[in-house]
C-alpha cells in the first residue's frame, strides 16, 4: 500500500496545477455587496465520493438563506473551490479563500489530515472553519468549530451499547491505518481496559487505505470470535475498504447476529452505492439517521430531494452537521451584527439551534456542539432502524478523559481561560500545539 | 433510552402449544380477529411491540403463523401502503408478486414503491430463527430439518433437549441424525456421570466442531488463581489429549486456508497484471491507464446488470465478452489516437497515458457520478463452501481463481496458435525484421494493445465481484500490476502467472505475523532486492531482442 500511496501522491502533484488552473478559469467576478461563504470540499479525487454531497448541501443552505432575504441585508455568495482530495492543496485553497476571496467563513474538509493541513492557515489568517465530520478529538482551535461528533459522542456510546445491551465480551478494533482510527482505538482501548476487559480479549487490526483483500483478516476475526464469548467488531475502517470488508464477512458466513460490526464511517450515502445484502443487521453509530421520524427531518429531506432533483438521493450525518453549523453561523452573525471573525467567534459560543432529530444543539465553549447519539441497524434498503439512543444530547468533549495524557486538559474559549489546550493541573495553556 | 426491551424467552411454551395444535391438525375455526390484531402490531408497532406480536402470533396457533413468520424472516412480509394491508411478496424486477398474508389469496403484481417492508433487528431475527427452527424440526424436507437443528444448536436447554431426543427417535436422514447426536454428545460432556463424560470426549475428538474445541478448552484452562476449572484430573487429561489431536488437524486446515487465500489474492493480481504483461511486457508501452481499462470493464458489468436485473448470473457471464470488447475498443482508440505517436519515448508515453487515466476517471465521474455503483453478486457466487467448522472456501474467490486460469490458458493459446499471436510475437522480437517480412506492424500494434486492454476489461468484471465499482477502482490495482509484471519478467506471460501467485501466497503467509500494512511493505522490499539481483525478473526474456 506504501507504493500505492506514493503513486497517488505523485498523481496529485501533477493534478494540482491543472486543477488550480481550472478553478481560476471558472471563478467569476464577484459583486461587492455580498457576504462570501467559502466551500472547501473535494470535488475530484478519492474523497469526491463523500465531499461532493456536502458542497451541494452548502449551496442548498445558502440558496435557502438568500430566499429568506440573505444576512444583514446582504445576499450570501458561495465561493466553491476544489482541493481535489490533495491535502496540501487544502491549505493552499483555504489561503486563497481567505486572502483573495475574503470569505467570512469556510465550511469544509472531511478527513482529519485535510483539517490538520488547513489548521495553520486558518489560524494565521484568523478565519472561521466549520468542520462537519466525526473525528478523533484531541484538538480545539480558536478558529475551528467542530460540528461533527467527538469520540465521546460516537465511539464511547457505541461501545457502551455493545457492552450493556449486547453483552459483548470480546472486542475487535479494526481500522484503516491513519490518525482518526489510531487515536479513536487508543481511546477505546483505554476505555475498555478501564471497564475491566482483559487485554487478550481485545484484538486490534490496521489495514491500508482502500484495502480490498480481507480474506485472512475476516478469517482471524472469525477465529477470535469463536471462543465462546460474544464478540463484536468496532470498525473505524474508512471509505472504499468497507464494501469488500462486509462482502467478505457475508461470504465467510459471519452474520450480524453472531459477530455484529459497529461502524463509525458507514452512513446512508456510503450504503447507497453498494449491495446491502451482506450488511443487513450490522450497526452504525451516528448523531443523525435519515430514517428518524421528525417533521424537521422530513422537511429537510424533501428540501434536499427537491434541490438536487433526484428523489433517490439520501441525507446523512455530516449533512446535518453542516445544516446545524451553517444556521449557527447565521445566528451568530446576526447576533454580532457583523461578519468580523473575532466578533463572530465570540458570538458563536452559546448559540443554540434545533437538531433534525429532535433536541437542541448548542455551541460549547470548547467549540464542539452537543448532539444526541443514535445507534442503528442497517436494513436492506440502505437505511437504519434506530435500536438505541441517548435520552438527551451529549456534550462534545475535545480532550478525551480516557487517555492519561489528555485527561487534565480542557478547552475553553471563553474568558478567563481562552485556550484550546489548557492543563487544569499545571494551570498552563500550552497554546496551539497539537 | 433503550428501545427494544429485553423480553424473557417465553417462546418455549408458546411454540410447544403451536406444535401440538399443528400435530393435532388444526381445522381452525378460530376467528381471524386475534390474528388481525397481532398482525396490526407487527405492522405498526415499535420493535418491542413487534416482538410481542410475534410471540402472540405463535401463541395463536393459526395455520398461517409459520408462513407469516417465515416471510417476515426472509424479508418478504410487506405492507401495501395505501390499503394498510399485510401481504407476502416475491420480488420480480422492480415489482412484487403478492399474496394476502392471511388468506393466501393471490393479489397480482404491485410496484415496489407501493409497498413497504417490515423491518427487523438482529435480536428479532435470531429469536425468529429459533421459533421457526422449533416449528420446522418436524418438517418433511431433510434440508429444512437440518437447518432447523443447526439454528437451535447454540443455546440448548432441557426442553429443547427433549425435543431433540424425540426427533432423534424417529429421524431417518443420516445428516440430521448426526447433527442431533452431536448436540446430545456435547450435552453429555456436562453430564454428572464421569464415564459418560469421558465417552463423550473420546467420541467427539474426531469431530471438527467449534463447540467441541471451546468445551475442551474450558475444561483444560486454568482460572485466574491458577486452579483448573475442572477438578477431575482424568477428565482433564483425556480432554487435553483430545484437544491436541484436534489442534493438529486445525493447523492443517489453517495452512490449507492460507494457501487458498494466497492463491485467490494471486488470481486477482494475475488477472489485473496479465493485460499489462501484454502491453508493457510484449509491446514495451508503459500504460498508466491500464487500471482505468479495468474500471471500464467493471462499469460495463454494472450497465449490463442494470439492463437485465432479473438475470444476475447471466448478466455476469454476458459482461465478460462485453467488457472485453468495450475495453479493447477504448484501448485501440488510445493506441491509435495517442500512443502510436510516442513509440520509443517511454517518458512521454507514461505522462500521456497518465493523462488518459485522469480523463477516463473524470469521464466516468461525469456519467455515473463520483459515488460507487452497486454491482450485485449472483446467488451462486456468494457464501462459502463449508467443509467443516474450521475450513470454508468462499465461492466468489473460488470462481475468480478458476476464471483467472481459464483466461490465462486462452491467452496463451491465442498467442501460440493464432495468426495474430504469431504476428504479435514476431513484432515483439524484432519489429524491423517483421516489417520487412510484410507484417503490418502498425495494425498489429493496435490489435495487441486492444488484446491487452480487453483482458484488463475482463479483469474488471472479476473485480466488480469483490470490490467497489467506482472511479478509483483502477488506481488501487495499477501499482500491484506493474509489480507483478516486473517481478515475473517483462515479456513473459508465464512469469506473470508465477509471480502473481507467489506474491499472493507470500503476502498471505506474512499477514498473520506482520499485519496487512507491514506484509505489503515486506513484499515490496523483497521485490526491490530481487530486482537488484535479477533485473530481468523471474523468467528473463532470452535472445537478441532482449539485449537490444
Amino acid at each position: 500500500m506504501f507504493n500505492t500511496n506514493s503513486k497517488r501522491f505523485s498523481k496529485k502533484m501533477l493534478l494540482a496545477p491543472i486543477a488550480a488552473a481550472a478553478m481560476a478559469f471558472f471563478s467569476t467576478v464577484h459583486a461587492e455587496d455580498t457576504i462570501k461563504v467559502g466551500v472547501l470540499h473535494s470535488l475530484s479525487g478519492t474523497m469526491a465520493i463523500s465531499e461532493t454531497t456536502l458542497k451541494d448541501t452548502m449551496l442548498m443552505l445558502i440558496d435557502e438563506q438568500n430566499k429568506k432575504g440573505g444576512l444583514l441585508g446582504k445576499k450570501l455568495e458561495a465561493v466553491v473551490v476544489d482541493p481535489a482530495s490533495n491535502w496540501p492543496l487544502f491549505a493552499e485553497k483555504a489561503r486563497e479563500l481567505l486572502t483573495k476571496d475574503k470569505v467570512s467563513a469556510i465550511f469544509g474538509c472531511w478527513t482529519s489530515v485535510s483539517r490538520k493541513s488547513v489548521l495553520p492557515v486558518i489560524e494565521e489568517l484568523n478565519g472561521i472553519l466549520f468542520y462537519p465530520v466525526q473525528y478523533e478529538g484531541e484538538e480545539s482551535s480558536k478558529n475551528v468549530f467542530y460540528t461533527g461528533a467527538a469520540p465521546n459522542q460516537q465511539a464511547i456510546p457505541a461501545v457502551d451499547y455493545l457492552m450493556n445491551d449486547l453483552k459483548v465480551k470480546r472486542w475487535v478494533l479494526a481500522g484503516t491505518d491513519y490518525v482518526y482510527p489510531r487515536t479513536t482505538n487508543k481511546i477505546l482501548e483505554a476505555y475498555l481496559k478501564a471497564k475491566g476487559v482483559n487485554k487478550k480479549d481485545i484484538m486490534i487490526n490496521y489495514t491500508p487505505f482502500g484495502h480490498s483483500d480481507w480474506q485472512s483478516i475476516v478469517a482471524d476475526i472469525k477465529k477470535f470470535g469463536s471462543a465462546g464469548k460474544k464478540t463484536a467488531v468496532v470498525s473505524t475502517i474508512n471509505g472504499d475498504a468497507n464494501v469488500p470488508f462486509y462482502k467478505e464477512l457475508g461470504n465467510q458466513g459471519v452474520s450480524a447476529e453472531n459477530i455484529p460490526v459497529v461502524a463509525f464511517s458507514v452512513g446512508e450515502e456510503e450504503l447507497s452505492g453498494i449491495d446491502t445484502k451482506p450488511l443487513v443487521g450490522h450497526l452504525a453509530a451516528w448523531n443523525y439517521f435519515m430514517s428518524v421520524d421528525t417533521t424537521k427531518n422530513a422537511a429537510f429531506i424533501k428540501q434536499w430531494k427537491d434541490y438536487i432533483k433526484n428523489p433517490k438521493r439520501v441525507t446523512n450525518d455530516p449533512m446535518e452537521a453542516h445544516y446545524i453549523g451553517f444556521n449557527m453561523w447565521v445566528k451568530a452573525v446576526e447576533k454580532a451584527g457583523t461578519t468580523d471573525p473575532d466578533a463572530v467567534q465570540k458570538a458563536l459560543i452559546g448559540v443554540e439551534y434545533p437538531n433534525l432529530t429532535g433536541g437542541v444543539a448548542k455551541m460549547l465553549p470548547n467549540h464542539h456542539i452537543s448532539k444526541p447519539v443514535l445507534i442503528g441497524e442497517i436494513q436492506d434498503d440502505g437505511q437504519f432502524v434506530t435500536v438505541w439512543q441517548t435520552n438527551k444530547v451529549v456534550d462534545g468533549d475535545a480532550w478525551s478523559d480516557f487517555l492519561p495524557e489528555s485527561k487534565p486538559i480542557i478547552a475553553d474559549w471563553t474568558a478567563p481561560i481562552s485556550c484550546g489546550n489548557y492543563n487544569t493541573k499545571t494551570k498552563k495553556c500550552s497554546g496551539q500545539n497539537y | 433510552m433503550n428501545i427494544p426491551a429485553n423480553k424473557p424467552l417465553s417462546y418455549g411454551l408458546a411454540v410447544l402449544m403451536l406444535l401440538f395444535s399443528m400435530l393435532a391438525h388444526s381445522e381452525t375455526d378460530a376467528t381471524q380477529q386475534p390474528l388481525q390484531d397481532a398482525l396490526a402490531a407487527i405492522k405498526q408497532g415499535s420493535m418491542s411491540e413487534r416482538e410481542q406480536a410475534i410471540n402472540h402470533l405463535v401463541e395463536l396457533k393459526h395455520p398461517r403463523s409459520l408462513v407469516i413468520l417465515q416471510a417476515l424472516l426472509a424479508g418478504k412480509l410487506l405492507v401495501v401502503k395505501d390499503q394498510d394491508k399485510l401481504v407476502i411478496g416475491d420480488a420480480i424486477d422492480q415489482d412484487y408478486n403478492i399474496v394476502d398474508a392471511v388468506s393466501n389469496e393471490k393479489l397480482g403484481i404491485i410496484s415496489a414503491e407501493q409497498v413497504g417492508k417490515i423491518n427487523l433487528t438482529n435480536k428479532l431475527r435470531s429469536n425468529l430463527r429459533k421459533i421457526i427452527g422449533e416449528l420446522e424440526l418436524n418438517a418433511d424436507d431433510d434440508a429444512v430439518r437440518l437447518a432447523a437443528v443447526k439454528a437451535m444448536d447454540k443455546e440448548v436447554d432441557a426442553r429443547l433437549l427433549d425435543l431433540f431426543k424425540q426427533r432423534l427417535a424417529v429421524e431417518q436422514n443420516a445428516d440430521v441424525k448426526e447433527a442431533i447426536e452431536n448436540i446430545l454428545l456435547l450435552q453429555q460432556m456436562d453430564s454428572a456421570d464421569k464415564n459418560e463424560r469421558m465417552a463423550a470426549i473420546t467420541q467427539l475428538q474426531s469431530h471438527d466442531s467449534l463447540d467441541v474445541v471451546n468445551k475442551l478448552k474450558a475444561i483444560t484452562e486454568k482460572d485466574a488463581d491458577g486452579n483448573y476449572a475442572e477438578a477431575d484430573s482424568d477428565i482433564r487429561n483425556i480432554a487435553d489429549a483430545a484437544l491436541t489431536e484436534i489442534n493438529g488437524r486445525l493447523r492443517l486446515y489453517s495452512s490449507i486456508e492460507t494457501v487458498f487465500f494466497g492463491l485467490s489474492l494471486g488470481a486477482v493480481l494475475v488477472l489485473s497484471a496479465i493485460g499489462l504483461a501484454i502491453t508493457f511486457g510484449v509491446m514495451g508501452v508503459i500504460n498508466m491507464a491500464h487500471g482505468e481499462l479495468m474500471m471500464i470493464g467493471a462499469y460495463t458489468t454494472y450497465v449490463i446488470q442494470q439492463l437485465m436485473p432479473n438475470y444476475l448470473g447471466l448478466s455476469i457471464i454476458l459482461s465478460i465478452p462485453a467488457a472485453f470488447l468495450i475495453s479493447a475498443l477504448v484501448g485501440i482508440a488510445i493506441e491509435r489516437g495517442i500512443i502510436r505517436f510516442l513509440y520509443g519515448r517511454p517518458l512521454e508515453t507514461l505522462l500521456a497515458t497518465f493523462g488518459v487515466s485522469l480523463f477516463l476517471q473524470q469521464t466516468v465521474r461525469s456519467i455515473f457520478s463520483p459515488l460507487n455503483r452497486s454491482v450485485a453478486t449472483p446467488e451462486w457466487m456468494s457464501g462459502s463452501w463449508q467443509i467443516n467448522d474450521f475450513l470454508s472456501l468462499t465461492w466468489n474467490r473460488f470462481y475468480i481463481l478458476i476464471f483467472c486460469l481459464i483466461v490465462f490458458v486462452l491467452l496463451m493459446q491465442i498467442l501460440k496458435h493464432t495468426k495474430l499471436g504469431l504476428e504479435v510475437r514476431a513484432v515483439a522480437q524484432n519489429r524491423r525484421m517483421a516489417k520487412a517480412m510484410g507484417i503490418p506492424t502498425a495494425q498489429v500494434d493496435a490489435m495487441t494493445f486492444g488484446l491487452g486492454s480487453g483482458i484488463a476489461g475482463v479483469a474488471g468484471v472479476a473485480l466488480s465481484q469483490i470490490t467497489n465499482v467506482g472511479p478509483n477502482l483502477g488506481q488501487s490495482y495499477i501499482v500491484d500490476s506493474f509489480m507483478v509484471v516486473v517481478f515475473g519478467g517483462v515479456g513473459n506471460l508465464l512469469g506473470t502467472l508465477v509471480a502473481g501467485f507467489s506474491l499472493g501466497i507470500a503476502n498471505k503467509f506474512l499477514e498473520p505475523f506482520a499485519g496487512a500494512v507491514l506484509a505489503k511493505i515486506l513484499v515490496l522490499v523483497f521485490i526491490i532486492l530481487f530486482i537488484q539481483k535479477r533485473p530481468r525478473g523471474l523468467f528473463p526474456q532470452k535472445g537478441r531482442a532482449a539485449d537490444s
